[in-house]
């Protein structure tokens, strides 16, 4: 498996400038790495307003089950929700905050 | 949240057919409902901008309820005199639980929980068989076989009563190598008689005592022979009776002996015994499928009858919601044939219910018809695939964005499964049904299917181009004669799914000189099915290969409806490059690209399109969906598979992303070169050819070409080719095959 490596910066920050890509070879292996895991706590963003606002949220992993909303995280644009959720998963990954 | 739900009793309908209106809503008094046509359903900022105008068929506001959804198939036989013998009774039938943990499931059940009486064979709450009886006055007997059913193995499963000796019997042998020896369970009840009702038998599932529930504690899993006999079986009698000879219509003390073999293309169970107590399944449960007897020689259901005698019940099978209707109303008689729908709003909350008006059978309005891919638009309805793969957001290439009706359909798993999903039991879901609410039809979602096909009705609006709509319901029904009423026929972005006569009708339109241009990809794909026993639902096997989300079970090949094999059109011998010149090469979601012209385009053939077009303009890089006109899904010409040689590859998309795949079928192996940024066969190629007797194709081989068509005001390279193609469709002047 792709090891995350805080030191390789400039992943990062290709990531930040362009978070929804397309990404570089390097940078996809990472991405694709913080997005292997299971359905369930997945976070996904939940449409609030059409096209306008995006709430942060996490899949039940079975159905009925009722979704997590994280209200207070409310993203204007996806490129922002996208490089939030990013941080998220590298802390979960690593235990460290994202560089 | 969502507030108001509905559906109509039927999608296509023409002047002055009736059409019900179910509704359904949550936590508010009222609705309001108005006709609308639809003119672009996309309302994202990058798009044409959502279009719609008051029809004047009807509008008003009603009165708002809550109406229930009765998920999971069973199948019931209406109670009759014969189920009320004297003495014990024995209830046997050959399963294989799929979901054997999943708690209390009906095997054979005719008990009514008000009064504690009737029998229940079942799975109990720790996954054993059991046995529950009632003496009618609130005394209850359950007797476990204390060994817990394994998921996914044949079980010879059964259980008796002596009301004389006050005897239990239960009977548990799995029949695999590794199983534990058979469980034979007897034990002394304290009850003498079986207290009986007149409920129906039910299999697979228990009545309910909720109100305006039918059943519930549905069973997950197979169920074969399902058999009542009126006499106890006790010990080895039991374990022999499983191999009985003797004929159920020849055993007197047979009740019924359901041969869930026979009729396997319909809704009926038939009972082999001299009673005829025959039964009706309820909400499509899985026929077609492999008994205990089969033994991997034969893979056909209509060659082996007796080897797939068994029936997959599902928890959430859905054919039928059975909502009581809100309102009626009759499509007017002048009402030009488009695309409309049912607008419902409550409060903040909005839903559309698309309805397709076309002109009277047997007519047409206009020269051009509009074929909507309702095949398509059922396969995918209620599509929640990405909130149960883990893998979703990879194909994605980005995090997943739920939308409103998304979220319901999480919390609310009744309203059923599309032919994407898996049951809660991991097993295909092959049935989708348009009798429910079907949340991913509505207008103002994502630009897929349905509503990326209004960027086709918006561009023929804003182009002034007159056309009539049609369903592929009603291709499957009338044939060629649909289609015979038109100059040209024009398909919708993403036609993939085709029944055997919704195929023949177009190949033969073309044959006797129609024209079709097929403004998508990934068409002409997979085959379906339909069946007068269920109107409105579809039926798709995922058989061999393909782009699938789920894979077909082996063995389970044919499909249940017609006896066909199903599976991709590619290996049944019609691949689209032989229909259409281009078939599914890639798939991604990240990004979209442009097409370059081919030499083919500079055939005087061709000239007709590319008027108005430079020779080395890029064509298409701009568009509402990934920026450009060649994507999502792409098709290529293949003259291995079918595309005529007489075919010109006018353009051909480059520059695409990683994020777009090969398909699966395209490649016998994996390998490291199978991304758009890599491999030149991912690409959308745009084709044309000349068809016998003066017809014609073009196709575009792209599912994103819609989404470029309004662009700089519906004035671009896409928009100006796709009129082209369209003038000199409708122009009757023949064309000519080449020699």
């Amino acid at each position: 498996m792709y090891k995350l490596d805080p030191a390789k910066r400039h992943l990062i920050d290709e990531f930040r400038a362009r978070p929804r890509g397309p990404h570089g070879p390097e940078l996809t292996l990472l991405v694709n790495r913080l997005r292997m895991g299971p359905v369930k706590d997945r976070y996904v963003l939940v449409c609030t307003k059409p096209h306008r606002e995006w709430v942060l949220a996490q899949l039940p992993g079975e159905r009925g089950g009722m979704m997590k909303m994280h209200w207070q995280n409310c993203f204007a644009d996806l490129d922002a929700a996208e490089r939030f959720v990013f941080a998220l998963r590298w802390k979960q990954l690593t235990g460290e905050p994202l560089p | 949240m969502k507030k108001v739900l509905g559906y109509l009793d039927r999608w296509s309908v023409e002047p002055g057919d009736g059409v019900k209106v179910m509704v359904s809503t949550y936590g508010v008094g009222h609705y309001d409902a108005a006709l609308v046509r639809v003119i672009c359903g996309d309302d994202s900022p990058a798009g044409p901008g959502f279009k719609e105008e008051v029809a004047a068929a009807f509008a008003g506001r009603f009165a708002g309820r809550m109406q229930p959804i009765n998920a999971g198939s069973y199948g019931v036989v209406p109670h009759a005199p014969a189920f009320d013998g004297p003495g014990g009774l024995t209830l046997q039938a050959t399963i294989y639980p799929t979901t054997p943990g999943k708690g209390v499931q009906g095997i054979i059940t005719k008990w009514r929980e008000a009064d504690h009486s009737g029998f229940a064979l079942y799975i109990d709450a720790s996954g054993c068989l059991a046995l529950r009886l009632g003496n009618g006055a609130g005394n209850r007997i359950d007797v476990s076989s204390g060994q817990p059913l394994p998921a996914r193995a044949w079980c010879l499963s059964g259980a008796s009563f002596d009301p004389r000796t006050r005897t239990v019997w239960l009977y548990q042998a799995v029949q695999a190598s590794w199983a534990p020896p058979a469980a034979l369970v007897e034990r002394r009840v304290e009850l003498s008689a079986i207290g009986r009702n007149d409920v129906p038998l039910l299999i697979a599932a228990f009545v309910s005592n909720e109100n305006g529930m039918v059943a519930c504690s549905h069973y997950n899993g197979k169920i074969e022979s399902p058999r009542l006999r009126r006499r106890p079986l006790g010990g080895e009698e039991m374990a022999a009776s499983f191999n009985d000879a003797v004929p159920p219509q020849l055993d007197a003390d047979v009740v019924g002996a359901w041969d869930l073999a026979r009729e396997p293309s319909s809704d009926r169970i038939v009972d082999a015994s001299a009673n005829r107590l025959h039964g009706q399944l309820v909400n499509l449960p899985s026929r077609g499928v492999k008994g205990f007897a089969w033994r991997g020689q034969e893979f056909c259901w209509t060659k082996a009858p007796r080897e797939y005698g068994a029936i997959h019940f599902h928890d959430d099978d859905l054919y039928d919601a059975g909502w009581k209707p809100d309102f009626s109303f009759v499509v007017p008689a002048a009402l030009k044939s488009g695309v409309y729908a049912v607008r419902l709003r409550a409060e903040d909350d909005e839903f559309h219910m698309p309805l397709f008006v076309r002109p009277r059978r047997g007519t047409a309005r206009e020269r051009l018809a509009f074929l909507a891919s309702t095949a398509t638009y059922l396969a995918y309805a209620n599509y929640q695939w990405p909130l149960q793969e883990p893998l979703a957001e990879i194909k994605n290439q980005a995090v997943l964005v739920l939308e409103k009706g998304d979220v319901f359909l999480q919390e609310h798993p009744e309203f059923g499964l599309s032919t994407y999903d898996k049951h809660s039991d991991g097993s295909g879901s092959r049935y989708a049904t348009r009798l429910r609410p079907v949340l991913n039809m509505d207008l103002k979602g994502p630009a897929w299917s349905f509503n990326a096909d209004t960027h086709i009705l918006d561009w023929l609006e804003a182009t002034r181009q007159p056309f009539d709509v049609i369903t592929d319901e009603d291709l499957h029904a009338e044939g060629v004669s649909l289609l015979a009423n038109y100059g040209a026929v024009l398909t919708g972005t993403h036609p993939e799914y085709w029944s055997t006569a919704m195929l023949e009708g177009v190949r033969t339109y073309l044959d006797r000189g129609g024209r079709l241009a097929y403004l998508g990809g990934n068409g002409f794909y997979w085959r379906c099915a339909f069946h007068p026993c269920w109107p409105g639902a579809i039926e798709v096997r995922r058989a061999e290969c393909g782009a699938r989300y789920w894979i077909e079970e082996p063995g389970e090949y044919y499909l249940q409806f017609t006896g066909e094999y199903g599976g991709l059109w590619r290996r049944l011998g019609t691949p689209p490059q032989m229909v259409v010149g281009v078939g599914t090469v890639a798939t991604g979601f990240d990004a979209s690209s442009y097409y370059r012209r081919q030499p083919g385009s500079f055939d005087p053939r061709a000239a007709f399109i590319f008027k108005g077009v430079g020779a080395s303009e890029p064509i298409g890089n701009f568009g509402s969906l990934g920026g450009g006109a060649a994507g999502l899904e792409t098709d290529g010409a293949d003259a291995l598979l079918g595309t005529p040689p007489h075919a010109l590859v006018l353009a051909t998309s480059e520059e695409h992303s990683p994020g777009m795949m090969l398909v699966p079928e395209e490649t016998g192996f994996h390998h490291v070169v199978m991304d758009g940024a890599q491999n030149p066969a991912v690409r959308a190629d745009m084709v044309f050819f000349e068809t016998p007797n003066g017809g014609a194709v073009f196709s575009t081989g792209s599912i994103a070409w819609a989404g470029s068509l309004a662009h700089s005001r519906y004035d671009s390279n896409v928009s100006r080719i796709t009129t082209n193609v369209i003038r000199r469709f409708l122009d009757p002047t023949p064309f000519k095959l080449p020699r």
